[in-house]
């Protein structure tokens, strides 16, 4: 138990924004000026933002999810951590758990704050804003292990991972898109309730996916 | 302290298209050291990281008994923060209770305030060798653990390695330098050359 935790502290201050290791407010500043820009492109009808508001914080959200996806697991295995870890037994698999761990909670509670400047920009209304965060608190979740899992797969390539790594998680978070954001136009349960589960599906399997990932890289 | 054993039975390493050594046997029994040795390339790296497990050989099988401990030519340790802080971190994952032999032995004490990515060649491998001394494992595998040394803190890791092989543990040195430890046994890779 003592070493999840001295690991999750480790993590937690390399991911958190504002901590020591230099990781910046960038995903959640990047957030809001997705919601500060939206109006100014798409104009003052308030009917529009309205409809359209809850959707593009998604969309935002996702983003925002992507950014710190290059620099979740590549440094600890260029700089050995791993194998020191492999040899004292900790598995890959705790590791990634950890790190999915530390990875939503450096994104996931502060885009839900975010939120509300960010309804309040878009004009969103209070039922509104209502099923977004619950279905961000649903989804956010399934986010951060689709970023963990390709995060661990492209670990391995020397140039251009990031990139790579955005294009990959697009279609991968369509699922999460598609009934966390539509839950907003049926306004129904139902959509929530997938996104939860799609969320807890994927959240179940990333330790093992990244974990065999990261195993699979060490071999080349 | 309980005896404890690594042994490798016909063992092969292949990089690419090429296998660097095939047949490598051997055996180390508590309390034996081993240097190995060859030119640059010949698979001494390779070896250690097989011996570790974090490599599957070609053929062949690495049996051991007892915990392995590992210095290489990667650092891991957090570059941005101070070499006490980052040392820190493996004694927690250590559980680790007591440093400062470590820390005397090596050398580092006055470094502890200063982050790891001003650490010069020498300094840092100081910082690898006091974690394994800390992490209280009894089969060492040390790959180059020379390399950048000056020759006080050369003669002082030999004479660890000497200490931990008295106190009933295993040390695999592969390096090109000469590794003076009374008794060491010699493993010169190009013999075993495909």
């Amino acid at each position: 138990m003592s070493v999840v935790m001295t690991l999750l502290k480790r993590d937690l201050a390399a991911l958190m924004p504002g901590s020591s290791r230099g990781n910046s407010l960038l995903p959640l500043l990047f957030f809001l000026a997705v919601a500060m820009l939206f109006p100014f492109a798409v104009g003052p009808d308030a009917e529009l933002l309205g409809a359209t508001g809850g959707g593009m914080i998604w969309v935002a959200a996702l983003l925002a999810a992507i950014l710190p996806l290059d620099r979740l697991l590549a440094p600890d295995l260029e700089s050995g951590f791993f194998d020191q870890w492999a040899l004292r037994g900790v598995t890959e698999e705790v590791i990634v758990a950890v790190r999915l761990l530390a990875h939503w909670l450096s994104f996931g509670p502060f885009i839900l704050l975010a939120s509300f400047p960010a309804s309040a920009l878009l004009g969103i209304d209070g039922a509104t804003l209502h099923t977004v965060l619950l279905g961000l608190l649903a989804g956010t979740p399934g986010l951060a292990a689709i970023g963990i899992i390709i995060s661990a797969v492209t670990v391995g390539l020397r140039s251009g991972g990031a990139a790579l790594s955005g294009l990959l998680m697009i279609p991968l978070a369509v699922p999460l898109l598609i009934f966390g954001a539509g839950a907003l136009s049926t306004g129904g349960e139902g959509g929530l309730a997938l996104t939860g589960a799609i969320s807890l599906v994927l959240v179940a399997i990333a330790p093992f996916a990244g974990g065999a990932a990261i195993r699979a890289t060490r071999e080349g | 302290m309980e005896p404890c054993r690594l042994a490798a039975s016909d063992l092969a390493c292949r990089r690419g298209d090429r296998v660097l050594f095939s047949g490598l046997a051997f055996a180390l029994e508590t309390g034996e050291a081993c240097h190995v040795t060859g030119p640059n390339g010949i698979g001494k790296s390779s070896l250690i990281r097989i011996l570790s497990g974090l490599m599957r050989p070609f053929a062949g099988e690495v049996t051991h008994t007892g915990s392995m401990g590992l210095v290489d030519e990667r650092l891991a340790l957090d570059e941005h923060l101070p070499l006490g802080k980052a040392l820190g971190f493996w004694e927690r994952i250590d559980r680790c209770s007591d440093a400062s032999g470590a820390i005397a032995a090596m050398q580092i004490a006055h470094l502890l305030d200063v982050p790891v990515r001003y650490l010069s060649t020498g300094q840092r491998k100081r910082a690898a060798i006091a974690r394994l001394l800390n992490s209280g494992r009894r089969i060492w595998l040390l790959d180059e653990p020379l390399n950048g040394l000056d020759t006080q803190a050369k003669g002082a890791v030999e004479a660890l390695v000497a200490q931990h092989c008295g106190g009933g543990g295993i040390a695999l040195v592969a390096s090109h330098q000469d590794f003076a430890v009374p008794d060491i046994r010699k493993l010169h890779l190009p013999d075993f050359i495909a």
